[in-house]
């Protein structure tokens, strides 16, 4: 009964629909991922992310769609279960527990997958081996929830937000981390408000708002469909309009966000001397100029005219 | 080991890894029973206060009495009697006129026992003669004394409050740091969870309940009637029966507060009137059918019973099938609306 294909693909969605009163979370949502791709779903929060992410961990019902996983369904649980691993975005595990006590528990759940010790040497926790949860720091505590993920030596890594509120060196451990797995021709489903770490980890995006998907594919073909690498801000004192940010040379995306104009540009050394030139001869002065590469954060401003992320 | 294994292993880690929980457990029952057994003890040789209002036959009258030596009187002026009254420092108070007068607390029996005895010896004094001799012998029967009363009290208390805290509690705040769904997340057995709390539970029962029968035959000689078979069956349906009132209490609750209340609303009420601290026939008759079926009134009756006067298996079947019952009950329902996020 089973889709030829559906064996090689490690996440199936069609048409999920979750809704909350009247809220609707999720809304008519499609996904394929393929056996061994690191899939990232972006997007702000309360865009509905970790919605879609717990109805594909089934963790929780949806109210319409078909969700299938390594080829079963939910109604498959438990064996389903011993073939995936789990971060949840927020886990408080036992207090008084030990690092090797609490991924030995763990452990016992799975009918195979690593040594306790195994994971706890990949994730960077060693010398953590014996000390209390509670005794912890924020990033060894994200460490350990992958480490208990990563135990039952999984086919498929759900990770909700793994590195939020991390520091900058934990956070690039984490990332070790994933891309170890990854290259084991292992899947990986993260969702992530960070632009940097979807590109680093991801081979396919979709961005996430109000709870569809509004853009998919590579991170080089979504920066891509911006038509220009580059990204120039500025603000003008008097202000100017579009028609004058069309004028200028090389420019591919014109968007207005935060009082500021930001143009997607082909090169640099084209546009930034002419928008000062331009801005001269109206006698308008450059109150305030940035560059920068273009980033998923960039296609997603252009895509909503909002920031990912809600202090940007 | 299996996973059944690691999760009891969980829960008795995180409980002698707690100090309040140890405590609370082990040293307060103790503590309490040392308490009260110290403050209750009968038959110490301590003299009752008591006191002669000045007058004329105030110094005759104390000497008569100065003969008992249960009795330490004082002779006191009349303003001074009502503030040693509310100080506690007299129980009764032998009045100055001619015809006797006894001032004392009514509704205290230890007052009452005290005004009998003073005015037998001053009706003596006086010339009464006793159509029959009398002799005291003084009896402590063992189980009749109020340690004896307290210790069955304090087991169910005992039973009552670490059952409902060391399972109601810690699975809310498990729910509230995401740690169950967390483990909903795993292949883990849903019932494996909750029964790790059951057999868990039972493990510190044991240790529970030796302590403080041992603390009560070691340090005020109480002397254990029954059989040691039925307090362990007791015990556990006891157990049993606030777990599953327990489970039921958490199966739902989202925050710890409102656990915390949802508990102590059951447990108030049960170490008001089911005869903790004192009888449960204390109460009105017409309180006696809502008394005698909660849960800690059939657990302290029976309890007291096996431990202070030998009861047979006969007498104390039907609270036990009663408590295993509801325990089986609670458990079914709570196991079936229990939540995992």
């Amino acid at each position: 009964m089973a889709h030829p294909n559906d064996d090689s693909a490690a996440v199936r969605v069609r048409g999920l629909v979750k809704r909350y009163g009247d809220l609707v979370a999720v809304n008519g949502l499609d996904l394929d991922i393929a056996n061994g791709e690191c899939f990232g779903l972006l997007g702000p929060n309360g865009a509905g992310k970790t919605t879609t992410v717990e109805i594909l961990e089934g963790l929780l019902p949806c109210d319409a769609g078909d969700v299938t996983i390594l080829g079963r369904t939910w109604r498959d649980g438990r064996k389903l279960r011993q073939r995936i691993g789990i971060a949840l975005q927020e886990t408080h595990l036992a207090d008084r527990l030990t690092v090797h006590e609490t991924v030995t528990m763990f452990r016992s759940f799975f009918d195979r997958g690593r040594t306790p010790d195994q994971v706890i040497a990949l994730v960077g926790l060693e010398d953590k081996r014996d000390a209390w949860v509670v005794k912890l720091s924020g990033g060894q505590r994200q460490r350990l929830a992958i480490a208990c993920a990563l135990v039952g030596d999984p086919e498929l890594l759900f990770l909700d937000e793994p590195t939020t509120g991390l520091d900058p060196q934990s956070r690039r451990r984490l990332w070790d981390v994933v891309s170890d797995f990854r290259g084991q021709g292992r899947s990986c489903i993260l969702t992530t408000h960070y632009m940097e770490e979807a590109e680093r980890l991801c081979d396919r995006v979709a961005i996430i708002d109000h709870g569809r998907i509004i853009a998919q594919g590579t991170p080089t073909h979504l920066i891509g469909q911006l038509g220009g690498t580059q990204v120039v801000e500025f603000r003008a004192s008097p202000d100017v309009d579009e028609v004058f940010c069309r004028s200028l040379p090389g420019v591919s995306g014109i968007s207005r966000f935060q009082q500021r104009w930001r143009l997607t540009v082909v090169a640099l050394n084209r546009t930034v001397p002419a928008l000062v030139d331009a801005l001269r001869d109206r006698g308008a002065d450059l109150a305030d100029l940035t560059t920068h590469q273009a980033s998923l954060e960039d296609v997603f401003i252009a895509l909503t005219g909002r920031a990912l992320r809600g202090d940007a | 080991m299996s996973p059944l294994g690691h999760l009891i292993l969980a829960r008795l880690r995180e409980f002698y890894r707690e100090p309040a929980a140890l405590f609370w457990t082990y040293g307060f029952p103790t503590l309490l029973a040392l308490a009260l057994g110290l403050a209750f003890r009968g038959g110490d040789g301590r003299a009752t206060p008591i006191a002669v209002i000045e007058g004329p036959f105030a110094s005759e009258r104390a000497a008569v009495l100065a003969q008992d030596p249960g009795l330490s009187v004082r002779t006191v002026s009349p303003r001074d009697v009502d503030s040693l009254f509310l100080g506690g420092g007299i129980v009764l108070a032998v009045g100055a006129d001619p015809a006797l007068e006894y001032r004392f607390d009514d509704t205290h029996p230890e007052s009452e026992a005290v005004r009998r005895r003073v005015d037998d010896h001053l009706q003596r004094a006086a010339g009464r003669i006793d159509p029959l001799p009398t002799r005291d012998r003084p009896v402590t029967a063992p189980g009749s004394r109020y340690i004896d009363f307290l210790i069955p009290g304090l087991i169910g208390m005992n039973i009552m409050s670490s059952s409902m805290w060391g399972i109601g509690y810690t699975i809310v705040e498990a729910r509230k740091r995401r740690l169950l769904k967390r483990l909903a997340a795993t292949p883990m057995r849903h019932g494996d969870f909750l029964l790790s709390f059951i057999l868990a539970r039972l493990i510190f029962l044991a240790t529970e309940v030796a302590i403080l029968l041992a603390f009560a035959v070691l340090v005020f000689d109480v002397v254990v009637q029954g059989s040691w078979l039925w307090i362990a069956a007791l015990s556990v349906a006891g157990a049993m029966a606030f777990a599953g009132l327990a489970m039921l209490a958490a199966s739902r609750t989202q925050s710890t507060e409102t656990v915390s209340g949802l508990m102590n609303l059951i447990m108030l009420p049960m170490w008001v009137l089911s005869g903790v601290f004192f009888a449960s026939s204390h109460f009105p008759d017409w309180m006696q059918p809502m008394i005698k079926p909660l849960p800690l009134t059939l657990l302290n009756d029976a309890m007291r019973a096996v431990i202070n006067e030998g009861a047979t298996s006969a007498q104390v079947a039907l609270p036990f099938a009663v408590l295993s019952v509801g325990a089986a009950l609670t458990r079914v329902v709570a196991v079936r609306v229990f939540r995992w996020n």
